[in-house]
């Protein structure tokens, strides 16, 4: 049982990690404020142009969608962080991190919006043109801010899980949280700072879990 | 038909209107004219393609020949700005189509701000002047949510006439409404058209539009089959279809 607490629960260790890790929290908070907005916005695009009227332009979009979609995250970062510097590409880690992420979550919340577009029906297209809003501005005034509050715990779900998916980011040697914990797992030859930044992700998401477990309440109810 | 004096007299004339869906032809060259400050009423049975017509007097729905003249202003005419013409052309439909999103308010105003840029201290003066009209004044703060259905269909009203349209369309406006409610609706219509507005109206409500319109106009299988004044059509039907359309709806 000492072991145990030793091992995994080491206070003396946790406090001396402390400092690190207070740093990876802050770059994974900076990468989150990088890649969500992004991604959100890319995939806000991509459900937007999705909704042309061209056949061929959808059926290219939705193969973009689905590539990103299937390529896993960690194969598209690596590619990006090590394989582009071969054709001349270099990026740094976080620039890296920025662009696969961008790739690979705007897919997902393309995806998203998209269903919360076809949500939508066509009556209020019909009313928002019939007083002479154009199509881009019915899209704007109309659409988008009621697919979105349609779709919001879906998007927050994904939120969650990009959230998550930036510890992979320790791969690329991005001192983020997961990054900053393993670093001082491996200095101080002990397990604790590991589950200390357990921790860390659970203090940043567990209020944005229960935020969504009552909207999604609220929605059902 | 009397001849058109002048084609001024017109505020809407379209002239051998078809549309297909496909291989089925739901307009099958169709002349419809009407004056200013007329209350025109297009009476069928389902399917007759009496909406179908309706919606292509604003090109909702893009006729597959045939053309539609506004005020004038050619609709199918490729220099014409329809966004433009569109607010011109109210239109209050079925199921009343408000933006849930949005306060009542907000759902007169929309266009006013954005497509005509007004500020928002005017647009919220129009608005509520517009709500005012058909009642509902006390209502501009409400979500749709919160308002029954014959008031969420007077907003809806509220709504096209803030653009000051030209001309009014309305979708069969009472066919989702509960009788008790349908009532304040067609007091508001009824108003709207003691103050000179031009409106062709898609409905079935009978008693209405032998007490309101100027003309009926009775549609079967995408064509016009006969036109005339409420007791023309209704107590004189020419034509077989009509008297047995007649006696269905006024049994």
């Amino acid at each position: 049982m000492d072991l145990l607490v030793e091992t995994f629960f080491n206070l003396a260790i946790m406090r001396e990690a402390l400092p690190l890790l207070l740093r990876g929290v802050l770059t994974t908070l900076a990468l989150c404020a990088v890649v969500i907005p992004l991604g959100f916005a890319g995939g806000l695009v991509l459900a937007v142009l999705g909704t042309t009227r061209s056949r061929w332009k959808r059926f290219l979009l939705a193969c973009w969608i689905d590539f990103f979609r299937a390529v896993p995250p960690l194969v598209l970062l690596i590619f990006v962080h090590s394989g582009l510097p071969f054709a001349g590409i270099e990026l740094t880690a976080f620039a890296a991190v920025a662009v696969a992420f961008l790739l690979n979550n705007s897919a997902y919340y393309a995806e998203i919006v998209r269903a919360g577009i076809e949500s939508i029906g066509r009556g209020q297209r019909e009313a928002a043109r019939s007083t002479g809003l154009t199509a881009t501005q019915t899209l704007t005034w109309v659409v988008l801010p009621q697919a979105v509050r349609n779709v919001l715990p879906d998007l927050l779900s994904n939120t969650i899980e990009v959230v998550k998916l930036t510890s992979i980011a320790s791969v690329v040697a991005l001192p983020e949280l997961l990054y900053a914990a393993d670093m001082a797992r491996s200095v101080t030859y002990n397990a604790s700072p590991i589950v200390l930044a357990a921790g860390f992700y659970l203090l940043l998401l567990w209020p944005v879990v229960r935020l969504l477990s009552r909207l999604e309440h609220r929605i059902a109810g | 038909m009397s001849e058109p004096g002048a084609n001024g007299d017109y505020i809407l004339e379209a002239r051998g209107l078809r549309k297909s869906f496909g291989d089925l032809e739901v307009l099958k060259g169709v002349d419809f004219r009407v004056r200013s400050g007329e209350l025109v009423f297009v009476i069928g049975p389902s399917g007759s393609g009496k909406s179908t017509l309706l919606r292509c007097f604003n090109r909702l729905e893009e006729p597959s020949a045939g053309s539609v003249v506004v005020h004038g202003v050619d609709l199918m005419a490729r220099s014409t700005d329809i966004n433009a013409m569109r607010r011109r052309i109210g239109m209050v439909f079925q199921s009343f189509n408000l933006y849930p999103h949005l306060r009542v308010r907000s759902n007169v105003t929309l266009a006013l701000r954005r497509v005509l840029r007004k500020p928002r201290v005017e647009a919220d003066r129009i608005a509520e002047a517009a709500l005012a009209r058909v009642g509902l004044a006390d209502k501009a703060d409400a979500y749709p949510s919160e308002l029954s259905g014959g008031q969420q269909q007077r907003v809806a009203i509220a709504r096209a006439l803030a653009l000051e349209p030209q001309l009014v369309l309305f979708d069969e406006p009472t066919s989702a409404l509960d009788p008790e409610l349908v009532g304040s609706v067609l007091t508001v219509m009824r108003d709207l058209r003691a103050a000179g507005m031009t409106m062709v109206v898609v409905s079935h409500e009978m008693r209405f539009a032998r007490e309101a319109a100027d003309r009926v106009v009775f549609m079967d299988d995408g064509c016009i089959v006969e036109e005339g004044s409420p007791e023309e059509i209704f107590e004189r039907p020419r034509s077989p279809r009509l008297r047995e359309f007649v006696a269905e709806v006024t049994r």
